[in-house]
């Protein structure tokens, strides 16, 4: 058992190393569901160690690949591969055509394994030096087969009816999961030459939530927009709660004693002192630039999921000159994709160049909007307070502090850049409170510590 | 309880629940080791009927315990029936103090709620504790005593502790996030919606009469819809609902009239039904 105990430490210090969270006592049990439900069948294999060893859904994207690397679906070549590859390439492609067609799962992971083995490798003759599922793919070109496949599916099922207008996407969701297990299955090779431990901890993507703002790709900020949804739900429940706590006061000594007077003088009903109902305000200034518009994104989105908890919300965008753009955040037009895009199209954020200029900016809030922020104002300046070398306007920050109630600066940065070349980080964090908030696990336990209730 | 993961789907598919391989294997090792089982997934995916499921299939009683928010020791744990009590001390009024209140906190004036009944009984249960998301984080704090040592402290009785322990079956739609105390003396199940082809196999059990090439049509659909990024999501739930309509409507096949129609009882907001009235290229509704 000694190989497979180090199979599952192995994969534990994998998933640790990714933020998993993981006690001794979770691997035990992963160790004694492993001995329960045996090794033949490794889909069984996969519930049962996710079962014992996850805490949570969105972990689950670690797991996975983590997982085929330590418990591959085989080892070295596929059997049965070819070597002469002219031919081949078509007979694969015809083969994947019809997998595709019949959306046969365990086909379609074999002929990944295949694609792989004919098509990933670089470097020397036998044996290459290593695996690419990029150029397996861009060999393969299974995007190339929609047509073919659309075709195939339609000749058998004969194509009418309501439900065939919805085959491109669900052939494009199959290519997809082909896509994928190509990139699971040149992992695995690369693992076997270079060890498993070290391409566990390299090549397997962060769980959403972690993902970094500012270096997000185009599929991992749409995930991130799914996991700020829920995040927004549990933070307003959270506030919520606060809320009701706090309402609740404090007794009012005055007011005990003097309804006392009718039962003599013994206090019989305390008299709470209530809270006037008081909801804050929230002011956000975004720096929506190129280089920042990820992160600005998600706070907007955070913000408007979360609208219904302030008496007001004012947000305001800014690349050099600065523009409301409360009215394009309203609920119902809750299209994350075109956010970004609307409020760049339609809010005046430009003056005769393209780059952030914060002095401007914020002196332009200063300037024409000082109404909006008063002592029951909490405001939220999202950016990374690079000025391109313009002046920094410190004196309309130092404004903006005496006016607000609280001002926080929000930095997707991390905290080492602040201050290196352009950044003004550290002058405006002289002034009002800056954290660093760099990924959506951040920006959640920023938003719950620091907004009002 | 069970053999193998096998004989837990071949079970739990006689009662009518049509369990997905990661299902039945965490049901499976839920039962082996002992364990709580954490679920959670959307509304409608049939957390709560894996838990009902299971008790059918292994004979044993189901004890549910609601939770809500508020929910707190003496509706969850145990109660003192306070006016027994009373009868029961104005009843020996020439006896001493003390043989009074040593009385009165014994067996015959407690009332067991949910969680004591299930550690306290000696026939097979299944301890359902139902959105436990709902209730305030004081329970799971609660919880954890009685999920870790399958025991439970009455402060005038001493500590019971369970002869056989239940199956555990909490419930949570991730409305409010789970202290890592309690998923961690959990096992972990997040059921999301089925495949396509368990799902079809679901409506055919749940919908008999309806045709088969419409079933898969209608499952088709659903999986499109979910595929939208709405804001909600159809659960297995409507997709057997819309399967019914479409029965009681007489409808042979899908086409754009039947669907439009119907979009409603699948979607529960006039934007997603706007939405994908719009990508299923319907006209105008």
């Amino acid at each position: 058992m000694t190989g497979v105990d180090g199979r599952i430490t192995g994969l534990v210090g994998a998933l640790r190393a990714h933020g998993v969270r993981i006690g001794t006592g979770e691997t035990v049990d992963a160790a004694l569901a492993a001995r329960e439900l045996g090794f033949a069948d490794r889909e069984l294999l996969r519930e049962g160690l996710a079962a014992t060893l996850l805490h949570g859904a969105a972990q689950r994207a670690v797991f996975d690949p983590v997982f085929d690397l330590y418990f591959p679906r085989g080892v070295g070549a596929p059997v049965g591969a070819a070597d002469d590859q002219g031919a081949d390439r078509e007979n694969l492609r015809d083969r994947l055509a019809a997998a595709l067609a019949a959306d046969d799962r365990s086909l379609l992971a074999a002929l990944a394994a295949e694609a792989v083995d004919g098509f990933g490798g670089y470097g020397g003759s036998s044996g290459s030096d290593g695996w690419s599922a990029y150029q397996a793919l861009d060999r393969i070109r299974p995007q190339t087969l929609l047509a073919r496949v659309r075709a195939d599916v339609r000749a058998r099922d004969g194509g009418a009816g309501f439900a065939d207008r919805l085959l491109d996407d669900e052939i494009r969701r199959r290519i997809e999961e082909f896509r994928r297990l190509v990139g699971a299955d040149a992992r695995r090779r690369i693992a076997e030459r270079r060890g498993r431990d070290e391409i566990a901890r390299r090549a397997v993507a962060p769980t959403a939530d972690r993902v970094d703002f500012l270096y997000a790709g185009r599929d991992q900020l749409a995930e991130l927009r799914r996991t700020v949804q829920p995040l927004a739900r549990k933070l307003a429940t959270r506030l919520a709660a606060r809320r009701r706590r706090a309402a609740r006061g404090t007794v009012d000594l005055r007011r005990t004693v003097r309804s006392s007077l009718s039962t003599g003088g013994v206090p019989m009903r305390p008299v709470l002192r209530r809270r006037r109902p008081v909801r804050p305000e929230l002011v956000l200034l975004c720096d929506v630039s190129g280089s920042v518009s990820g992160f600005s994104d998600f706070t907007m989105l955070l913000v408007q999921a979360l609208h219904d908890q302030f008496s007001k919300v004012r947000v305001f965008a800014f690349v050099n000159r600065l523009d409301e753009v409360t009215g394009l955040l309203g609920r119902g037009q809750a299209d994350p994709d075109g956010l970004g895009a609307r409020i760049r199209a339609e809010a005046t954020l430009t003056g005769w160049h393209g780059s952030s200029d914060y002095g401007v900016a914020l002196g332009e809030f200063a300037e024409r909007w000082d109404a909006a922020v008063g002592p029951r104002t909490t405001v939220f300046v999202l950016g990374d307070a690079r000025t391109n070398m313009s002046d920094p306007n410190l004196p309309a920050v130092r404004e903006l502090a005496r006016r607000a109630r609280r001002v926080y600066w929000l930095n997707p940065e991390p905290r080492a850049q602040w201050g290196t070349g352009d950044s003004a980080a550290p002058d405006y964090a002289g002034l009002v409170e800056m954290h660093e908030c760099r990924t959506a696990r951040q920006l959640g336990a920023l938003v719950a510590r620091l907004l009002p209730v | 309880m069970f053999s193998s993961v096998d004989d837990v789907s071949a079970r739990l598919a006689v009662t009518g629940y049509l369990a997905s391989p990661a299902v039945a294997t965490t049901a499976f090792l839920a039962a082996r080791l002992g364990k709580p089982l954490l679920v959670e997934g959307p509304a409608g995916v049939g957390k709560t009927e894996l838990a009902k499921a299971v008790a059918e299939v292994a004979g044993a009683r189901l004890v549910r315990l609601q939770c809500y928010e508020g929910v707190d020791e003496s509706r969850a744990l145990y109660e003192w029936n306070h006016a027994k009590q009373l009868l029961r001390i104005s009843a020996g009024r020439d006896e001493s103090w003390d043989e009074t209140r040593t009385d009165i906190f014994g067996e015959e004036f407690l009332l067991p709620r949910p969680l004591l009944t299930a550690i306290r009984g000696d026939e097979p249960t299944v301890l359902l504790i139902d959105e436990i998301d709902k209730a305030d984080v004081e329970m799971e704090g609660l919880l954890l005593e009685v999920l870790s040592d399958f025991q439970v402290t009455v402060p005038e009785l001493g500590t019971i502790t369970a002869t056989r322990r239940p199956f555990v079956v909490l419930t949570s739609n991730a409305g409010r996030e789970l202290s890592e105390a309690l998923r961690r003396r959990c096992l972990f199940l997040h059921i999301d919606f089925p495949e396509e082809e368990l799902e079809r196999r679901i409506v055919r059990l749940k919908v008999p009469d309806l045709d088969e090439a419409l079933a898969a049509s209608v499952v088709r659909v659903v999986g499109a819809l979910r595929a939208m990024d709405l804001r909600k999501a159809p659960s297995v739930a409507e997709t057997v609902d819309w399967a019914r309509t479409l029965l009681v409507l007489g409808a042979g096949a899908l086409d754009e009239t039947v669907v439009r129609d119907t979009l409603g009882v699948l979607l529960k907001h006039q934007e997603d039904v706007r939405k994908a009235a719009a990508k299923l290229d319907l006209a105008a509704l």
